[in-house]
């Protein structure tokens, strides 16, 4: 049961939050601009089919990237918000957890596609032209990754006691997804054994999605891409709907 | 007809267990009093009724709906004022209030008519569009007692609701809780340090101690059962012979000083003076709920500096965390 007043007013209040949050904002587009800018052209070439250009190839990867930082790191931040106690006024209001948890997976969204926009144009204007049509389905898949990162974050950021446990995740969640998800480098690079978590990092999929559309050719079929992420999203979304529902007052 | 009713209610963190087996039952349009030292388990049992915590045992309605199998319907019931400072410090007064008018579905002309009264009520019609970073500790206690007051609730929880306010602050809220409590329509359920506050507003007080109710009454039937005046001498007495009386109730050494609690000084003060050998110093005052609260609980609550100090703590705490 959802209550769309009360997903466009949270959504709302966290739109709000982050843009009078500018460090958050200028500090989450740094990173990207230095993996693309620093370590793209440093590398210099690459043997991907559609392009040699490795800055142009690890542009996909870096824009899932950006996605999956942002993203998680939103979901987090609820830790803070129980904290703070704000969270509270949101829980005992007589609106459905899920409308709650939407309500924040799109404001996680929402923060993370702006980010994603600044880096496509960059991308699009320095490193690789793109008509508008592939802009837009590109748009759209990170769409689809972010709601399934964000409500991966606020799963986390949930179930977690104390802040701590953040550095755990950045460490054994997300730079494992990011790596293993060949962002930066073509999976079958990879040694044999090695190669099996790729397969089962959702991330894969997204960039091979990205870099199908970006490059016309991919690893997986695109359909297959597509059907995990969406796999992916139903599968956040409803351990998202759930931690939400046993969301109880930090104490 | 009774409105809310716990059963054996039991929360435990780990070893602690801060609510025990409490039974309560609390009338409609009643408002009832949660007096306990810090740590009694007020807030712990408050919580428990408005759904963000889970009891470990035992069961509770409020509104007639389980607090545990009808979580929505409970919420739709209930309105509360967080004893934590739970308003959002990047947004301003006014949008704070915005945002919760629009979680408990006022539609936008409601709204603007209901922020406005309520900002008017708590006096920070000035201030309302600044965020509420720039408010000081007791602003942002009035602006989160208006939002819990906003939306007319059926039952209404004030966890500590005038922790920290200035005096002029404190009596715009009681006139407020008068005014909702003359209606009848309005069930409430106040916590709190002061005394005065529970024995002027509350028709019915209950005594929270380790988790347990430990008395309960109207205040004037908790002061009956403790006595009705306390006579304070100073000077040198045969204790033994004073106790003898039977409209003495309690005796107790304060220093150089003795309290007794009597029945009807009027009555009998005369019996107990001439029955005292020397005295420097002679007081007589009526019990106050305090006197209540010491003789149940045995402890003595300092509300203004105990109340101010952990305030302040958790402002700063919370400007330290954002800002």
């Amino acid at each position: 049961m959802l209550e769309l007043n009360a997903v466009y007013a949270i959504w709302l209040r966290e739109i709000k939050v982050y843009l009078r949050e500018k460090e958050r904002v200028i500090s989450s587009i740094v990173s990207p601009i230095l993996w693309l800018f620093v370590f793209g052209s440093g590398i210099g070439e690459t043997t991907y089919p559609g392009t040699s250009n490795y800055q142009a190839f690890i542009l996909p990867g870096i824009l899932v990237m950006s996605v999956l930082f942002v993203s998680v790191f939103y979901g987090l931040y609820i830790i803070w918000d129980r904290r703070l106690d704000f969270l509270k006024e949101v829980l005992v209001a007589p609106v459905s957890r899920a409308s709650i948890f939407l309500g924040k997976v799109l404001g996680g969204v929402s923060d993370a596609m702006l980010q994603a926009v600044i880096l496509l144009v960059i991308g699009t204007l320095l490193i690789i032209p793109l008509e508008p049509i592939r802009i837009l389905y590109i748009l759209l898949i990170l769409t689809l990754i972010s709601f399934s990162t964000a409500s991966m974050g606020l799963v986390l950021g949930a179930n977690m006691r104390s802040q701590e446990g953040f550095i755990l995740i950045i460490n054994f969640v997300m730079w494992p997804m990011f790596f293993f998800s060949g962002a930066l480098f073509p999976i079958s690079n990879l040694p044999e054994v090695i190669r099996p978590i790729s397969t089962v990092d959702p991330l894969t999929y997204a960039v091979d999605a990205l870099r199908t559309i970006f490059f016309g050719t991919g690893a997986f079929p695109f359909y297959i891409d597509i059907v995990v992420l969406l796999a992916f999203a139903a599968v956040t979304a409803i351990l998202g709907v759930i931690s939400f529902g046993n969301l109880q007052q930090a104490k | 007809m009774v409105i809310i009713q716990t059963k054996k209610i039991t929360k435990k963190f780990g070893n602690i267990t801060a609510v025990n087996e409490l039974d309560l039952e609390i009338e409609e349009g009643e408002i009832f009093g949660l007096l306990g030292p810090n740590g009694a388990g007020k807030t712990t049992l408050i919580s428990m009724l408005c759904t963000l915590l889970k009891p470990t045992a035992g069961s509770a309605t409020v509104n007639s709906f389980d607090v545990f199998t009808q979580q929505l319907k409970v919420r739709k019931s209930i309105g509360i004022v967080f004893q934590e400072p739970s308003v959002d410090d990047l947004l301003s007064g006014r949008e704070n209030l915005e945002l919760h008018g629009m979680l408990y579905g006022m539609d936008a002309k409601e709204r603007e008519k209901k922020i406005d009264e309520m900002l008017k009520l708590v006096d920070l019609v000035d201030r309302a569009n600044d965020p509420v970073s720039t408010y000081s500790g007791g602003m942002r206690r009035r602006l989160e007692i208006a939002r819990g007051l906003m939306h007319k609730p059926k039952i209404l929880f004030l966890d500590e609701p005038t922790l920290g306010l200035d005096p002029a602050s404190r009596k715009n809220i009681w006139d407020y809780i008068k005014s909702l409590a003359k209606e009848k329509s309005t069930t409430m359920v106040l916590t709190t340090h002061y005394m005065e506050e529970a024995d002027m507003l509350c028709n019915r007080i209950g005594i929270i101690s380790s988790g347990k109710i430990i008395a309960l009454g109207t205040p004037a039937e908790l002061k009956r059962k403790v006595g009705e005046d306390i006579v304070r001498i100073k000077g040198t007495t045969d204790l033994e012979k004073l106790k003898r009386y039977k409209f003495v109730k309690k005796v107790e050494v304060d220093g150089e000083y003795t309290e007794l609690i009597l029945d009807n000084a009027a009555e009998n003060l005369q019996t107990l003076l001439a029955a005292c050998s020397k005295l420097d110093s002679v007081e007589v005052r009526a019990v106050t709920l305090n006197d209540v609260f010491l003789h149940y609980t045995g402890k003595e609550i300092h509300d203004e500096e105990e109340g101010e100090g952990s305030w302040f703590e958790r402002v700063m705490r919370v400007g330290g965390t954002r800002a």
